[in-house]
């Protein structure tokens, strides 16, 4: 449901990797929330996630959803950046077959998608694998 | 001092060589070759537009300017193929940055030489103290119409080039500006291609405009060609700048580092420009650049650059424009490539 | 609180009815359940149903199928958990019964998939997952199970056949389930060489679209006794656990966290554990599913659940059999449906009326229904009188 509001709401994430960080504890969430599950502070800084990290699990999707059928087939990874958190994206500019648990990754800029010819343009991460 | 003090490439990682188009368009892939002087271009992916392109090269200028992206004051991106008609690359830019709210935004288009107008007006906003850093960016990500002789060469890619007073890597000696009105390459509203008068894009636009651009800059700033380590001109296909080196009096010596078409393409908005991010690459203190784009339509911007002793220390701070030409780039067959260019007439809008 | 008891179960064929809306699926399970239970009027029900509003364009499904059940003015809930809809409206109608506000209740679950495309039954099965940070980059459903799968191939050297042998033994009980959607048997070759769809997953390792309902009637445990046609079925629990919707949140990627909850408190209130079940209906949406869910349930041990299949463990006359009914992946799986289909296969069982099926003499069952990769998990455990 890729709407304006929707999509400015999101850009401080899906631009900038806009993160908050427990004061208490030091959990990080991406995107930010209002209480830590772990320790229930409600106190926050924001911080940026590193753009830096390894494939923590994969797949290759075939049978794309609609809006990504131009893209398959093309590999997904839930991605380890070097500060702990996770973030779930594209693994781009590459073979399937090249993606396997621990392969080291960057976050690029890529547009995630579009909203038909006509429609709004949503931006965000994908990995891509470190050469 | 006023110049660029960070800079930064990107080039999408696919390629499509000459041979794989021209045995689509039964045409002769050697001649291709060898009257453009091109061996393949680089391709965009189907999530990569001039918005991405821009962005990743920015990232790259600022990792070199090592500045906080909030102070910068302007960013400009001149490209051919805005994703929007109406909506602007450069905010998406600034906030990818974190350079909003107080910043100054234009898109900017002049066909090939978008890019360098950006440059041309955030030396100017710096100079006159407006800002403290304007930010111009040169992408394309443009298409060529399937069958013409354009297809072989238009390719993606652009660079960045962040501009301001303090810690100049490259100082600005001089910067000009020829133009006329000259109809050699144009795209209506509402058309996917563009078109252009053939051999008239010769010598009535490209030539004439960067020989004005050059003459005009050489006359403004008593410089002479044999001051210069590097230049950079324009570069659609490799003939056109080599021959317009010769006949200005430039060596290849001087045009070789800064020509990446034979490899690359034509990047439109972001030919000189990556030319130009290619020579910083390498660049050592002392050592003097003129660049020359060339928009059609027509006209071109010069500017002459002297690298500082500051330009060492940042060239590897960032990924380097050979880097995103030559590392691991992915081939393409024709299907692939027309998929990805979205060349091909689908029933399904949103597919 | 009163102990409450399963009296009548009932339940459409599972498959693509192009004939049949959503509201008459309902009807007809519900009658059979009602019939099955010899009751003609309820005081209340609840409907588990993922996305009708998607799928159908219809909300306010509890006064809708009330009204076409000839129920109304009773009071009638949807209940969503994604694809634990079914799973948790049964608990909400034990909640409801045991508390004591009304005695006899109708649980059922219903999902109508097929009015929509492929593409539009895609979309609306991803509202499971984090619509902004996990569907926005383009994710599937078997993409995110595929994605358990690979860690758990790393981890612990499950293997791609592993996988098969979860399908290979759910075809084969439900080629024996007269309601089935797909009841033919298949091999480890044809699931491993079948259409890929999500690596390593292929069509064959995924649980199919379907449209059906499923419904059981549930009342005072004291109340069945005298009611009851057949032997009651007595909840000796129905627990619910939540976890993170999104993969990526969660600290283990290969450990179903809320099904492990929901289990601890599901042993600990019948005062059972692992050993004490007899067998189980789980949520095998794909075949990874099943492996994670033996292991969450405490019937292997962590990160052995893919020797389970292949060793004849949870076959019908292994140790502890799973998915007699033919799983989801054979019996088919219109989402809100499944929990309650999950009960009509364990009370089957425990009356002797599995058919074909049969396993010898179960006393105890459990079923585990799931909701996206995990988000949420139900689990009850049943007892023959």
């Amino acid at each position: 449901m890729l709407t304006p509001p929707r999509i400015r709401r999101e850009t401080p994430q899906r631009y900038r990797l806009e993160a908050g960080k427990c004061k208490k504890c030091g959990e990080i969430y991406f995107p930010p929330r209002l209480i830590c599950r772990e320790c229930q502070g409600r106190e926050f800084e924001t911080v940026t996630l590193p753009g830096t990290g390894k494939v923590a699990a994969y797949t290759v999707i075939r049978t794309a959803p609609t809006g990504f059928g131009d893209q398959a087939p093309y590999a997904m990874g839930v991605v380890e950046l070097e500060n702990g958190a996770r973030v779930l994206c594209q693994v781009a500019d590459c073979s399937p077959e090249e993606v396997k648990v621990g392969l080291e990754v960057h976050l690029e800029f890529r547009r995630i998608q579009a909203e038909g010819e006509s429609g709004v343009l949503a931006y965000g991460y994908k990995a891509v694998p470190e050469r | 001092m006023v110049g660029i003090i960070g800079f930064g490439a990107y080039i999408p990682r696919f390629r499509i060589k000459v041979e794989e188009i021209a045995k689509v368009w039964g045409a002769d892939a050697p001649s291709y070759k060898k009257g453009l002087m091109l061996e393949q271009k680089s391709v965009p992916g189907p999530d990569q537009d001039t918005i991405t392109i821009a962005v990743e090269a920015a990232r790259n200028a600022v990792l070199r300017a090592g500045i906080d992206p909030a102070g910068i004051g302007a960013v400009y991106v001149g490209s051919e193929s805005h994703p929007y008609a109406v909506k602007p690359s450069g905010t998406a830019v600034a906030e990818a940055l974190g350079a909003v709210p107080d910043c100054h935004c234009a898109d900017l288009e002049f066909a090939c030489k978008a890019g360098s107008e950006g440059m041309f007006l955030g030396m100017a906003l710096v100079k006159s103290g407006e800002v403290d850093y304007a930010l111009a960016i040169g992408a394309d990500t443009s298409q060529g119409a399937p069958g013409d002789a354009l297809e072989y060469s238009a390719a993606a890619g652009g660079a960045a080039f962040i501009m301001g007073k303090d810690n100049v890597v490259a100082e600005l000696e001089c910067q000009y500006s020829f133009m006329t009105d000259t109809p050699d390459f144009w795209r209506r509203e509402h058309m996917m291609y563009p078109k252009h008068g053939g051999r008239f894009t010769g010598d009535e636009a490209y030539f004439k405009h960067v020989r004005g651009g050059v003459e005009g800059i050489l006359a403004k700033s008593g410089r002479k060609k044999e001051d210069f380590k590097y230049i950079v001109f324009h570069q659609p296909n490799g003939k056109f700048p080599t021959r317009m080196a010769k006949k200005l009096g430039f060596t290849e010596e001087q045009y070789k580092t800064g020509l990446l078409v034979p490899t690359l393409g034509n990047t439109y908005s972001g030919a000189s420009p990556l030319g130009l991010a290619a020579v910083l690459d390498e660049a050592k203190p002392g050592d003097r650049i003129l660049m020359c784009s060339f928009g059609s339509g027509a006209g071109s911007d010069a500017f002459i650059f002297k690298a500082t002793d500051k330009l060492a220390q940042v060239q590897d701070k960032a990924r380097k424009t050979r880097y995103y030409l030559d590392t691991n780039p992915i081939y393409l067959d024709y299907g692939m490539y027309a998929k990805f260019r979205k060349k091909i007439h689908k029933n399904v809008e949103e597919d | 609180m009163r102990d409450v008891a399963i009296i009548g179960i009932g339940m459409t064929d599972f498959g693509e009815h192009w004939k049949v809306s959503l509201r008459d699926l309902f009807v007809e399970a519900a009658l059979n359940a009602m019939d099955d239970a010899g009751v003609d009027h309820v005081d209340s029900m609840y409907i588990g149903s993922m996305s009708p509003g998607l799928f159908t364009g219809q909300e306010h499904i509890g006064s809708l199928l009330a009204d076409y059940l000839g129920q109304a003015p009773i009071p009638a809930t949807r209940v969503e958990s994604a694809c634990a809809s079914g799973g948790l409206a049964l608990r909400c109608g034990i909640m409801d019964v045991a508390s004591g506000m009304n005695d006899i209740v109708l649980v059922s679950g219903v999902e109508k998939m097929t009015d929509v495309t492929g593409g539009g039954a895609t979309y609306a099965l991803a509202t499971a997952a984090d619509g902004e940070y996990e569907a926005f980059h383009g994710v599937t459903f078997p993409g995110l199970y595929a994605m358990i799968a690979t860690a758990h191939m790393h981890k612990y050297g499950t293997t791609r056949e592993d996988l098969a042998h979860v399908a290979v033994k759910n075809h084969a009980n439900g080629a024996l389930n007269p309601h089935a959607q797909y009841p033919f048997p298949v091999t480890v070759d044809g699931v491993i060489n079948a259409v890929k769809v999500a690596d390593p997953l292929t069509i064959l390792d995924c649980s199919p679209i379907t449209d059906g309902a499923a419904a059981a009637v549930i009342c005072p445990l004291d109340m069945a006794k005298k009611l009851a046609k057949k032997a009651p079925v007595k909840i000796l629990a129905s627990a619910h656990a939540t976890d993170s919707i999104a993969l990526h949140q969660r600290k283990d990627l290969t450990w179903l966290n809320s099904t492990a909850v929901a289990a601890q408190k599901a042993y600990k209130d019948a005062g059972l554990s692992p050993k004490d079940i007899d067998f189980a209906e789980v949520h095998d949406c794909f075949t990874i599913a099943e492996i994670c869910v033996i292991e969450a349930l405490g019937f292997v041990e962590k990160g052995q659940g893919g020797q389970a299949a292949r060793t004849g463990l949870t076959a019908r006359d292994g140790k502890i059999p799973v998915n007699t009914s033919g799983g989801l992946k054979s019996k088919g799986h219109p989402v809100g449906a499944t929990g309650i289909a999950q009960i009509h296969e364990a009370v089957s069982q425990l009356r002797g009326e599995a058919g074909k099926r049969q396993l010898s003499n179960p006393r105890r069952g459990l079923t585990q229904n799931m909701g996206g990769s995990g988000g949420s998990a139900v689990v009850h455990i049943l007892e023959v009188l």
